[in-house]
């Protein structure tokens, strides 16, 4: 510790250098916070699902109805503990642009089966008993400045009122997510009342009156997941809805997926990037220390051990890329806390304990990498050789 | 003149020197090269996409949906409406009738190649007609699907990104057993994303009875539509909204493009910020290492500013050649790469290529060369006010 102060004077020597050098270490973990950022918001909630919830979608395509009646059957399938559904409804609120997903669902049911999504009792209660009530996630609340008891007008797009009169719902209560990264935009509101005016408009036994979007089930045993699947699905095969059951985790896996290469690309060639600004970085730490070989030689004249003199190297050379680097990370993660910076398009828009011990790993095999050629160098450095260099 | 004259000189000189400073120069290229090459490849996924959508829309066609809807999938017209459609003032019409078509759209799982995960491919139901509507589209491959069976043809980029889409294979959807007999081009635009089949044996396979989404038209000339949009909108028969593809398209790509276009910007705002102390970096040590020479040529007479423009000059080399050098890589690499995306919009997905336009490389250029301009300035002024007398005695 006592070297202390000599590392930090050598480190000053040209605060030039050094200044830019750590700000361009700041600059790349900024980057690399952001990026992780994108990763995980590009991924929609893959590390989030339910490892106990599997969805029931209609074999040939997700836009595909299923009926009501499969309801009961599947709650009745061995290994199933829990079965509600979802309707997605698909309106416009005042833009197209404004996209958020509006769900139909069983209030009740729905909370049960989603217990992170947390609602003050008063307001569950008060949504519960509105019809045309609404429960609203706090990100799409505070996206459109929305407050409980206000009025939403949503365009219908798949069930158009008569005249393109818009529906109109009244926000009951709001939701926060409990766990990080679980999807605080959805706009929930009650199947009953949606059943009730398809009803109306195309007549019993239709298209959202006698049907839903997908059934989610939680089922007691996890690991029978695959075997349950095939159970459901197999009871609706040569139906005029066949099933097919996944877990929530495959879902938003495919669903990822669908978003694809995009986000990989994206990722990877920033990634290139990232490594690029580092290795400029480093290679300017190491010039640096190169610069002092004869120094360095004049340290060893005076007694400091190979060994000594290697740790001073690798010492100047962490503070360096930790101090940049450390303050870069932060600054990201503060920048990253403020949430999704494209107004709605990337709800799950935040960085994981895992990636910021990741970055910190990073920063520490840099100032590691960045300081052990030149420090090697001039460990195995004969005093005579660097003094007579000058 | 003379400090024209000097200015060359110094230039000169600094030029034929940077391969001394090879090893710190090349960092500084290498590092906005890695910059340029970002900026362009994420801006490109935008463009490829936008014009996979903007290349579909011919300027005299017009998408005719319900009213209210903003996508295909969404909407929905009896088969009456959308012969009071194909019958509109306006409309081209051939020999054998008017160039309408009246078309369904709705989306069907496909396993992606890539990862072999379902993804949501769009299948079209359409009319003979719509070849004549949708001209450019060409069979490259088999032949077309015959009417009132279950085969379909395919799109080329669907055939790329999707799996089990080969001419003579199976897929079933639901009740119905297809058999792909062809495979289609459209230049490359959103159409080759697609799965086309017929209309009438789609109608009941997704229980639509004899409804349609949308009518797809040809107009007499561009000029047109707004005598074929006013007699649309003011029929007391029909409730439709008409678009033109040109406009509907645009809408279609808006989303992706503006999530694209501003992570695009943000990640390139802060990788330039870092090239740019990288720079700095590079030039005060370009700087420093020539002190003594720089000081040498103010004693012989040589102004301040021929200084100063010769390291600026230097600096703006630089980057010239590390926007250049990463806009080629850029295009070399990622320009023409096939990949597909979900359109948020539509909920399906688009298969398109990147595209590194023109455009898109004079823009990393100039992002390149500013870099270079704020990466120099600095060093640039210090060597232009280094002391003389000192800075002769350096070293």
């Amino acid at each position: 510790m006592k070297f202390l102060h000599l590392i930090w004077r050598n480190l000053l020597r040209r605060k030039i250098r050094t200044t830019f050098t750590a700000l361009s270490m700041f600059v790349a973990f900024v980057l690399f916070g952001v990026l992780m950022a994108i990763r995980i918001a590009l991924t929609m909630g893959v590390d989030v699902a339910g490892a106990d919830r599997m969805l029931v979608f209609h074999k040939t395509s997700i836009i595909q109805p299923l009926p009501v009646s499969y309801a009961e059957r599947i709650r009745a399938t061995d290994g199933v503990a829990d079965v509600t559904s979802a309707t997605w409804f698909g309106g416009i609120y005042q833009d197209p642009a404004n996209f958020f997903a509006q769900l139909a669902v069983d209030p009740d049911g729905f909370l049960r089966m989603y217990p992170e999504f947390a609602v003050a009792d008063d307001q569950k209660k008060a949504w519960f008993e509105d019809r045309t009530g609404a429960l609203v996630g706090r990100a799409t609340l505070n996206r459109f400045n929305w407050k409980v008891g206000d009025r939403v007008p949503l365009q219908g797009t798949i069930w158009r009122l008569p005249g393109g009169e818009p529906w109109t719902f009244t926000i009951r209560g709001v939701y926060d997510a409990s766990i990080k990264g679980a999807d605080d935009t959805q706009f929930l509101f009650s199947k009953a009342y949606l059943a009730e005016v398809a009803r109306k408009l195309f007549g019993p036994g239709s298209f959202g009156d006698a049907t839903v979007g997908w059934y989610i089930i939680r089922i007691a045993e996890p690991e029978r997941a695959a075997q349950i699947a095939k159970t459901i699905d197999t009871q609706f095969e040569n139906s005029q809805a066949e099933t097919k059951t996944n877990t929530e985790k495959a879902f938003a896996q495919s669903f990822a997926n669908q978003v694809g290469d995009i986000g990989a690309i994206m990722t990877a060639i920033a990634a290139a990037v990232f490594f690029t600004i580092v290795l400029v970085a480093g290679n300017t730490m190491a010039q640096s220390i190169r610069e002092r070989v004869g120094e360095l030689a004049v340290l060893k004249t005076l007694g400091f051990t190979d060994a000594l003199v290697l740790v001073l190297v690798l010492a100047e050379s962490m503070m360096l890329a930790v101090g940049g680097g450390g303050t870069g990370l932060l600054a990201g993660w503060l920048l990253i806390w403020r949430g999704d910076p494209t107004g709605g398009l990337l709800p799950g828009f935040f960085i994981t304990p895992r990636d910021l011990a990741l970055g910190v790993a990073l920063m520490l095999s840099l100032g590691l990498v960045a300081g052990t050629m030149p420090a090697l160098q001039a460990m195995r450095l004969r005093i005579a050789d660097a003094l007579r260099r000058n | 003149m003379n400090w024209l004259a000097q200015l060359l000189a110094v230039v000169a000189l600094n030029v034929r020197t940077i391969r001394q400073r090879l090893g710190s120069s090349l960092v500084a290229i290498v590092g906005i090269a890695g910059v340029v090459v970002v900026f362009v490849a994420v801006l490109s996924i935008g463009e490829g996409f936008t014009a996979a959508l903007r290349d579909a829309a011919a300027p005299d066609r017009v998408i005719v949906m319900r009213s209210g809807s903003d996508t295909e999938m969404t909407s929905g017209l009896g088969a009456a409406s959308a012969t009071i459609v194909s019958e509109a003032a306006g409309v081209r019409r051939a020999a054998d009738g008017p160039l309408a078509s009246p078309e369904l759209f709705v989306i069907v799982d496909v396993p992606k190649r890539a990862t072999g995960t379902d993804a949501n491919v769009p299948l079209r139901g359409v009319t003979p007609r719509a070849f004549d509507v949708k001209d450019e589209v060409r069979i490259v491959d088999g032949r077309r699907f015959a009417a009132g069976t279950s085969e379909i043809i395919v799109g080329r980029a669907a055939h790329g990104q999707f799996a089990g889409l080969e001419v003579g294979s199976q897929v079933k959807w639901g009740q119905n057993r297809w058999t792909v007999v062809g495979i289609f081009e459209a230049n490359g635009t959103v159409a080759e994303s697609e799965i086309w089949c017929d209309a009438r044996v789609l109608q009941p396979a997704y229980r639509r009875g004899n409804s349609f989404q949308s009518v797809y038209v040809r107009l007499e000339s561009p000029a047109a539509f707004d005598r074929f949009k006013d007699a649309l909108t003011t029929d007391p028969r029909l409730n439709v909204t008409v678009k033109r593809e040109t406009e509907y398209y645009a809408e279609q790509s808006r989303v992706l493009r503006r999530l694209i276009t501003q992570l695009g910007y943000m990640i390139a705002a802060l990788m330039g910020i870092g090239a740019v102390f990288g720079a700095i970096n590079t030039m005060y040590s370009a700087v420093a290492a020539r002190t003594r020479e720089i000081a040498t040529l103010r004693a012989l007479g040589f102004g301040r500013f021929a200084v100063l423009s010769s390291v600026m000059t230097e600096s703006l080399l630089l980057s010239l050649m590390g926007g250049v050098a990463g806009g080629l890589l850029a295009w070399i690499v990622f320009d023409g790469y096939q990949t597909s995306t979900m359109n948020w919009q539509s909920f399906s997905q688009v298969a398109f290529a990147f595209a590194v336009t023109p455009a898109l490389l004079v823009q990393g250029v100039a992002y390149a060369v500013m870099m270079g301009l704020i990466g120099g300035v600095f060093p640039a002024l210090r060597a232009a006010r280094l002391p003389i007398v000192t800075a002769l005695r350096e070293l």
